[in-house]
């Protein structure tokens, strides 16, 4: 059960005792893993399982702090991405290592360009990418820039950069993200056809139906360290999910029904354009109530992020209206920013709290007054008052349970769930009326995780409105009263917490099925 | 008629001889930018040029070893960037700032106490200079109108670093559009981690970039002092090496319209030395300032998206550092 | 018992066990790097045939060696710590600014007009009239590169260069053509009213029955205190410094927080030119008593060196500012005494200590935090 089916000859890619530290982080402990050759091979785990750096460290991008590497059966040297190309291994990395001026065809001989000058190699990769692109159906403009290309065809791009430099391995590390469901179907049926043609495929996830889908063996890790290898016909869905988080999973959190009061964000029409004019949010209406958390469930890049922010005035509107107890706040634009909205009650714990929810070089105490640096609690006629600053900051400290507690230490010295209780208790603690969360567990310690639900749902039984985003089903299973479904930049359904059953969420979220 | 053509020709002539060194030095940093060194030290490698180039032709009266000294010294600066910025991640900025400052100082220091003569070196004698080149058959073509004046006082007598920099132009433009390397500098000035991930390394290709700024700027600065002119003088490069950074924005940081902002600079430069006191019909005598600073102006404007839009490479000015 | 010791070592405030403790980044670190462009610009010194401690003990000796050299010394000092303080609101803004010359330049000429218009009027008036403009002056050269940076994405250090060289073309037109002294050659203004001077220090101290010898050092010296103290209270303790600073960390952190990242970058701008323009009245209303060509001779790089030696604190900028000042001096001194040696090799130091604090801060500092980590570690652990 544990162990794959020895098949006769070598794996085409084996890791024997593995180790990597970033820093203080183990990353990867004693990472030992087969690939047989000519097989789909699942790596799974959550964020920060040490998946990516394993795959990192065999391409050769990463240097290992011990362990050994082996193809075909051979030990081998990958020193660079170079050593790895040597022995056939290529990655597709999961942010796409292309150069966006350059032509497909450019792109691919970058490298790899076979003389001093480009002219014969590009003859000859002209012709060898159209046969590539026949055989695996590949199919991709090679003359076009790339950066002109849609998502899944760059991602084609990157397969034929480590086919044409021969690779018999590929790597590639959550290649679904950034992917339509159609978009998804066309790279199964490409790496099946890799299959097929004897190459070795492994693919790195956090999505249970991708390896159940597609996968032959699958490898879980947990926290830097292989838990398990297995067949894929032999496991399930559950069996993984527990092996990856390392306990029965029962992400439910104890709470009443809601009860929800009057309306207190009523969204119509809103459209947004991202910073390059692209309208990701697409028309959206939605009404949060005081007193129950609506979710937001949606493939990460479905234009959720931007929905939040918007919301939070950190983006400026292309349409729509947006009321706030049956005020309507577009009418008037200084009302509509977001210290504006702070004023009126509203609470935004953004989705990247390093990037955007903290101030990593500040403080504790200064990150804990960030929008809200000109309260006059903490402001005398000029100077500001750093007594109460400190005190207020020690207070939510306490009340949050921060380690350590010391306000006057950089919030980068902070692990990632105190960051994150950092930025809930200085958005929570101001009793706003309407709080937007995203991704409030995101890389934090399960016990983080139990200790921020209790506080969301907490607040909920004080009557607040919440808005919640999250790409984690389970957290938008487990937190909220109702669920909305986004895809594409729409709200394509809404269903309740004890009817959503993950294949029909699933499904919604792929954009294939509307609530019933 | 024949008066109108005399003096476009001497225009001609004297744009080309300020245009050279600039030619040069935006060049030597349109190597580095396109690889991703943002590099503002131009000023400093080619007065370290300049006067190494002076200095080793005094001393030893053969001007071809001051201009492998000068090369050599640049070269030594922009290692010391390439350390800074490209080993060990240091601010693109302040490297080119230390070593503009350092070189402001160390020029006139050295000069100072090795040639007591002020911080100059002594007036080099004609052989002690690079060398013009002079072409058969001027009295030939002579006869021809247009043809033969401009043989004459245009392309004859052109000195030898003016040719080498003509090369330099249309070879870069080769490099660029061309050759491997040329895709790879591309490349990594746009997307260094591509270049890592295909296998090659991108601290490698960038220090051959800077080496290639160096041996650029070394020239350019032997041009100043030891073809141009005819010994150093502190302060020689006057601030050609911003002008030069000045002119790579303005041609968006592609060879020929790099070339073609070199020419607009230096053609503005000799008409303001023409046109110093000559009333203009409409405006009147138009202050020679106002003429210096228009190369600035235009930058500025060209930066701003007033007059078209400049887009630096992508990747220029950061260092660097592998994704976990 | 290890643990105890552990915590014995956190409890007396020499940080937590593999942590560095503050002194090495203010002030070890600063000393390795100076030691290390000293260490060059000796064997530079070598080079050109002196003996580098000769050098070094005379240089110091004619910097601070006696009363009247103490007075010169400080005069390069206060120029340095306006520089100084304008490179670092702009840092902490995460802005490069290197228009400092160009906004130092045009501050001379606003506190200039302040004095070729005041004739007959009392002195402080003057002194007040010239802080103002040179300010406004100096606000203006910066707040443009700001803007422009801020509203048209154009990069502010090459706009601040390219406004370095159009603020010396505008002031040699104005210099040569306009404000010239009628029927004079050189491109210089009048002799302001000696009643609107700055006062010397040497004179102020007087009314108070000190005496200290004569020297160009004159009460700007006091405002260039005065601005440190004010920077540090503006930048850590009110709400805009706190903004510029989110702004300068973090610009989607400042967006989040509903703060606006063009305004503040315009502002942190505006208040760096403002500092750097207060070098004209230094120089200008307290020593040269006219607008002169050229008369900055490059303070605004030195803001750079101060800035990163100092780093862009202000105590820092001042001990840094002390120390240019003491090259500037003694390096002058030393190149009458020496006729190898002429007063540029103080650039060559200056340009070894942003290359050394600046672009090589990486050189040290991982060796030496590691030092002390280890060591750190070694205590708690054994």
């Amino acid at each position: 059960m544990k162990t794959t089916p020895m098949p006769q000859h070598p794996p085409a890619l084996e890791t024997r005792g593995v180790n990597k530290w970033f820093g203080a982080n183990h990353a990867n402990r004693d990472v030992s893993l087969a690939v047989p050759k000519g097989t789909i091979h699942g790596v799974i785990g959550e964020n920060g399982a040490g998946k990516s750096t394993i795959m990192s460290i065999v391409y050769g991008y990463q240097p290992a702090d011990g362990g050994s590497i082996l193809v075909d059966g051979r030990p081998v040297a990958v020193r660079s991405p170079r050593d790895a190309l040597a022995v056939g291994i290529g990655m597709v990395h999961q942010h796409f290592m292309l150069v966006d001026p350059f032509t497909v065809l450019e792109n691919v001989l970058l490298g790899a360009e076979g003389g001093v000058t480009l002219a014969a190699g590009m003859a000859r990769a002209r012709a060898e990418l159209i046969r590539l692109a026949r055989d695996y159906g590949l199919e991709v403009d090679l003359d076009r820039p790339v950066g002109e290309l849609p998502v899944g065809a760059q991602q084609r791009v990157e397969i034929l950069k480590a086919l044409y430099r021969g690779a018999d391995i590929l790597i590639l590390d959550e290649p679904t993200g950034v992917l339509t469901p159609q978009e998804t179907d066309h790279l199964f049926r490409i790496l099946r056809a890799l299959r097929e043609q004897g190459k070795t495929v492994v693919i790195i996830t956090h999505k249970l139906r991708e390896i159940m889908e597609l996968t032959d063996n699958v490898t879980v890790m947990r926290r830097g360290q292989v838990v398990a290898n297995v067949a894929t016909a032999r496991t399930s869905r559950e069996q993984l999910a527990e092996l990856m988080v390392g306990r029965k999973v029962l992400l439910r959190v104890e709470k009443a029904p809601a009860t929800p009061g009057p309306a207190v964000l009523e969204v119509a029409g809103l459209r947004v354009r991202d910073g390059a004019g692209v309208e990701r949010v697409k028309g959206v209406g939605l009404t949060v109530h005081a007193g129950e958390i609506v979710g937001i469930a949606g493939v990460s890049g479905n234009g959720q992020s931007e929905l939040l922010e918007a919301l939070a005035g950190m983006r400026p509107l292309a349409g729509g209206s947006v009321r706030l107890r049956g005020e309507e706040l577009t009418a008037t634009p200084d009302r509509f920013t977001a210290r504006g909205l702070r004023a009126l009650g509203v609470g935004h714990v953004p989705e990247d709290r390093q990037r955007v929810g903290l101030v990593t070089g500040f403080e504790a105490q200064e990150c804990a007054i960030l929008g809200h640096h000109g309260d006059p609690a903490f402001n005398g006629r000029l100077l500001m008052d750093r007594r109460a600053l400190f005190d207020r900051c020690a207070a939510e400290m306490d009340a949050y349970d921060v380690r350590p507690r010391d306000p006057r230490l950089p919030a980068a010295n902070f692990s990632g769930g105190n960051q994150q209780k950092i930025v809930l208790a200085r958005e929570m603690e101001r009793n706003p009326d309407l709080l937007l969360v995203g991704q409030p567990t995101r890389g934090v310690d399960i016990g983080a995780i139990e200790f921020i639900h209790r506080r969301l749902v907490a607040l909920r039984d004080q009557g607040k409105a919440i808005l919640l985003v999250s790409v984690e089903l389970d957290e938008i299973r487990a937190l909220s009263d109702r669920i909305l479904v986004m895809f594409d930049g729409r709200l394509v359904g809404e269903v309740a917490p004890d009817e959503a059953d993950e294949r029909r969420l699933g499904l919604m979220m792929a954009g294939v099925a509307e609530a019933a | 008629m024949g008066d109108a053509l005399h003096v476009a020709l001497l225009l001609a002539d004297a744009t080309v001889r300020v245009a050279t060194p600039l030619v040069l030095a935006a060049f030597a940093a349109l190597y580095s930018e396109r690889a991703g060194v943002v590099d503002i030290g131009l000023e400093g490698k080619m007065l370290a040029g300049a006067f190494f180039a002076a200095a080793v032709a005094s001393s030893t009266g053969n001007p071809w070893l001051g201009l492998g000294a000068a090369v050599a010294a640049s070269v030594a600066l922009a290692l010391v960037h390439g350390f800074a910025c490209i080993t060990h991640k240091g601010n693109q900025v302040v490297s080119g700032m230390a070593i503009n400052i350092l070189v402001a100082g160390l020029a006139p220091t050295l000069a100072y106490a090795w040639f007591r003569q002020g911080g100059q070196t002594p007036l080099l004698p004609g052989e002690a200079r690079l060398p013009q080149i002079h072409l058969p058959g001027v009295e030939a073509l002579s006869g021809i109108p247009l043809l033969g004046p401009v043989y004459r006082e245009l392309i004859d007598d052109a000195n030898v670093l003016i040719w080498l920099t003509v090369l330099l132009v249309v070879a870069t433009h080769w490099v660029f559009t061309r050759s491997r390397f040329g895709l790879r500098l591309r490349a990594v000035g746009e997307n260094p981690s591509a270049v890592d991930t295909a296998g090659l390394s991108v601290t490698r290709l960038r220090y051959q970039a800077v080496i290639i700024t160096g041996v650029l700027t070394g020239i350019a600065g032997a041009y100043l002092s030891t073809a141009h002119g005819a010994g150093f003088v502190r302060d020689m490069t006057a601030g050609k090496g911003y002008l030069a950074l000045a002119a790579l924005i303005f041609g968006k940081w592609r060879p020929w319209p790099t070339l073609f902002a070199c020419l607009l600079f230096a053609f503005t430069d000799a008409v303001q030395v023409r046109l110093q006191g000559v009333p203009l019909p409409v405006v009147g005598v138009i202050p020679v300032q106002f003429i210096q600073m228009l190369p600035y102006v235009l930058t500025v404007l060209l930066l701003a998206g007033f007059v078209g839009r400049a887009v630096a490479p992508r990747a220029s000015g950061v260092p660097y550092v592998k994704e976990r | 018992m290890a643990q105890d010791a552990a915590q014995g070592v956190t409890g007396r405030g020499f940080g937590r066990p593999g942590e560095v403790p503050g002194w090495v980044g203010f002030a070890l670190l600063p000393l390795l790097n100076l030691l290390a462009a000293l260490v060059l610009s000796g064997l530079v010194i070598l080079v050109i045939g002196e003996n580098p401690l000769d050098v070094l003990a005379l240089l110091v000796t004619e910097a601070v060696g006696y009363p009247e050299a103490i007075g010169y010394t400080l005069y390069y000092t206060t120029s340095y710590i306006f520089t100084g303080l304008a490179v670092a609101i702009a840092f902490h803004c995460g802005l490069f600014n290197i228009g400092g010359e160009g906004q130092a330049y045009l501050g001379g000429l606003g506190a200039g007009l302040v004095g070729l218009a005041l004739t007959g009027w009392p002195w402080p008036v003057a002194a007040l009239g010239a802080v103002a403009l040179s300010a406004l002056f100096g606000a203006v050269w910066g707040a443009v590169p700001g803007w422009l940076q801020a509203r048209r994405g154009s990069h502010i250090v090459i706009t601040t260069i390219m406004f370095n060289f159009i603020a010396a073309a505008i002031m040699t037109y104005l210099l040569v053509d306009v404000l010239i002294r009628p029927g004079s050659q050189s491109p210089e203004t009048r002799e302001f009213d000696p009643g609107v001077w700055l006062p010397t220090m040497d004179r102020a101290l007087g009314w108070f029955g000190v005496a200290i010898p004569a020297s160009p050092l004159n009460l700007s010296f006091l405002w260039a205190l005065a601005c440190c103290a004010l920077f540090y209270l503006f930048l850590w303790r009110t709400r805009w410094g706190y903004e510029i600073r989110t702004v300068g960390r973090n610009e989607r952190a400042a967006v989040y927080a509903g703060i606006s990242p063009a305004r503040n970058i315009i502002l942190a701008m505006a208040i760096s030119g403002a500092l750097a323009g207060f070098v004209g009245v230094n120089e200008i209303m307290g020593v040269q008593h006219r607008i002169l060509l050229n008369f900055t001779g490059g303070v605004g790089f030195v803001g750079i060196a101060v800035a990163l030696m100092g780093r862009n604190h202000p105590v820092g900028i001042v001990l840094a500012a002390l120390l240019f000042g003491v090259l500037a001096q003694g390096g002058g001194q030393v190149s009458f005494e020496y006729p190898t040696v002429n007063r540029e090799l103080v650039m060559v130091i200056q340009g070894l200590v942003i290359l050394f604090a600046g672009a090589l801060e990486n050189l040290f500092k991982p060796r030496v935090e590691a030092l002390f980590r280890r060591r750190a570690g070694g205590t708690a652990h054994g």
